[in-house]
């Protein structure tokens, strides 16, 4: 089977498109990059999808840990303090747990007017509850990030913004906001590269790789496990993973320099890679 | 464990819960808490030391022990810790495996690599076929701790390099003034000033080594996600304490004690960032000047 051949069978074997079977001997160098580069689809899924639906979430959780009144506060506070303070490997198998836990064939919900039936066997799958539990788990780390920039967004600034009749939402949304984003952003930039490396967690805690659909590490896995030798597998996922943060950083660079493009040149900071948070 | 758990068919309520909370297996459940910490406890001087080296190497006058340290720095960095939790065990058994196999059987003509099996003479396996069991899930843990220690030294190094580039730079340069050798002035002046600078970025390297742990179950430690998971899945009749699926309730253990880690470290940490603090030239270090004699 020729290279191209084998990215036909297997360029989207993990979304279920193309050949069933798993090569099961006689694995070629294409096998394994092609294979390994298709897991790499759900990693992109978790990290995309997490990150979209966090970042909004979390800007929330920043105001509300930021509040003044105790009852939006407390709540953020220990929001942020779970989802930070334990392993993101043992949520996966608290949300995986919880989940199976539900009704097979659904949740009754009675709003008085409509009744309906809230399904929940999607929660149980890698796609759905996983990603909520990555998606609760950003939004926690990302709303420490934002609270950091919120707080030290200058005072001046909020004081000109006085000054000149802002108040309100539309001082929030003209100057504090743009501000603690810039402030906060190489932080977050970090955050979103560990959160793209802890999407390999996924199909090794315990959500099932349904019909061996996995991950670029749960593929990897499998060729070292096949082989017997992990020389080959873990450079190409290596060589995947590095890619996709030197995309990140990229993407993430620009939106800074968009971001900072009012500054005089002198002022701009670069973006510092830092292993601040893993999980 | 009590007198009363002798029929666990009768017991009711309270008692039963003593009882099933006492079983062998749950004794062997609370003591993996103990191993966890005992292995953050062993790794972490590990790390640290990895990653005092890997920051001395990448500070260093030689082009490629700078370039062996700062490119373990990145690379370990740039990658998912889990591909390397899985990576370096392996890798590190079959490196070691290769090696006494070199050098115990040189005389054997078959290759190593055969299809998809390793091969070495069995005088070169590690550990020894003949060893007690005991032997080898020891080998297996200590697999497990460099692993750790591996990923973990490289993200120490990152914070340490980053905290000798902190100590000010007047305080190096009158060192030199003094006619102190560069050998000097690194065990003299940068490290003991260093410490304050890293203590931020150790604590938070703490905090990431306690939340790695769980991933010891992935290399066959039974560790508490085993037994959770053990003892959690539901359990027919044929068990003295049938139950049904409680690993929820496992889980929510789990996460508990691992909340309380944390939180206890956080304490323990600004503790020492205020001891760490006195006689430093920072704000925080003037503040403690002020207060006084040490309390």
């Amino acid at each position: 089977m020729s290279c191209i051949d084998t990215i036909q069978a297997y360029g989207l074997r993990s979304i279920g498109l193309g050949e069933r079977l798993l090569p099961r001997a006689d694995f070629t160098l294409c096998d394994q990059f092609v294979l390994i580069g298709s897991g790499m689809i759900w990693n992109l899924y978790f990290g995309l999808g997490a990150l979209l639906l966090g970042f909004w979430a979390s800007i929330a959780v920043a105001l509300a840990r930021n509040s003044e009144h105790w009852i939006l506060r407390k709540p953020a506070e220990w929001f942020v303090f779970i989802f930070r303070g334990s392993p993101l490997f043992i949520q996966f198998f608290f949300f995986y747990a919880l989940f199976t836990q539900l009704p097979r064939d659904g949740v009754p919900i009675n709003l008085g007017v409509v009744q309906f039936t809230a399904e929940t066997s999607w929660l149980t799958r890698a796609w759905g509850g996983a990603l909520i539990t990555l998606f609760l788990n950003t939004t926690a780390y990302a709303g420490e990030i934002f609270l950091g920039g919120l707080r030290s967004v200058p005072k001046g600034d909020l004081e000109a913004a006085d000054a000149y009749g802002f108040s309100g939402w539309k001082k929030f949304r003209r100057i504090t906001f743009p501000t603690m984003l810039r402030l906060a952003w190489p932080a977050y930039t970090n955050e979103a590269i560990f959160l793209f490396h802890a999407t390999t967690l996924v199909y090794f805690s315990s959500f099932p790789a349904r019909q061996q659909q996995g991950d670029a590490l749960y593929y990897a896995d499998y060729f070292a496990s096949k082989t017997f030798n992990p020389f080959i597998p873990y450079p190409i996922l290596a060589m995947y993973f590095i890619l996709l943060t030197l995309a990140v950083v990229a993407i993430y660079g620009a939106i800074y320099r968009r971001l900072n493009r009012h500054l005089p040149s002198n002022q701009k900071r670069r973006i510092r890679f830092r292993p601040q948070l893993v999980r | 464990m009590f007198d009363f758990c002798a029929d666990p068919d009768l017991l009711e309520g309270g008692r039963w819960l003593a009882c099933y909370m006492s079983t062998p297996k749950h004794m062997m459940f609370y003591q993996s808490f103990g191993l966890v910490i005992l292995l953050m406890l062993i790794t972490a001087p590990i790390a640290l030391g990895a990653g005092f080296l890997g920051a001395l190497a990448s500070r260093s006058h030689l082009a490629p022990l700078r370039w062996l340290g700062k490119g373990y720095t990145s690379i370990v960095r740039g990658v998912p810790d889990i591909a390397f939790f899985l990576f370096v065990p392996l890798a590190l058994d079959q490196g070691l495996e290769y090696l006494r196999h070199k050098v115990k059987c040189p005389d054997w003509d078959a290759p190593i690599r055969q299809g998809s099996d390793f091969v070495v003479c069995a005088e070169a396996k590690l550990p020894l076929s003949s060893t007690p069991q005991a032997w080898h899930e020891l080998y297996g843990v200590a697999l497990a701790i460099v692993a750790f220690a591996f990923v973990f030294g490289a993200f120490a190094a990152f914070v340490l390099s980053g905290a000798m580039n902190a100590v000010p730079r007047a305080q190096l340069e009158t060192a030199e003034a003094y006619g102190m050798s560069r050998a000097q002035v690194t065990r003299r002046i940068l490290v003991p000033q260093m410490w304050i600078y890293a203590l931020p970025g150790l604590s938070n390297l703490w905090m990431i080594l306690i939340k790695a742990t769980p991933l010891l179950f992935l290399l066959g430690v039974e560790d508490v996600v085993y037994w959770a998971r053990e003892l959690g899945g539901s359990k027919t009749s044929a068990y003295s304490y049938p139950h049904p699926d409680w690993r929820l309730w496992y889980f929510l253990a789990l996460l508990v004690f691992y909340l309380g880690v944390t939180r206890l470290s956080e304490i323990a940490f600004g503790r020492l960032t205020r001891r760490l603090s006195r006689g430093q030239a920072t704000a925080q270090g003037m503040k403690e000047v002020h207060k006084g004699a040490p309390a």
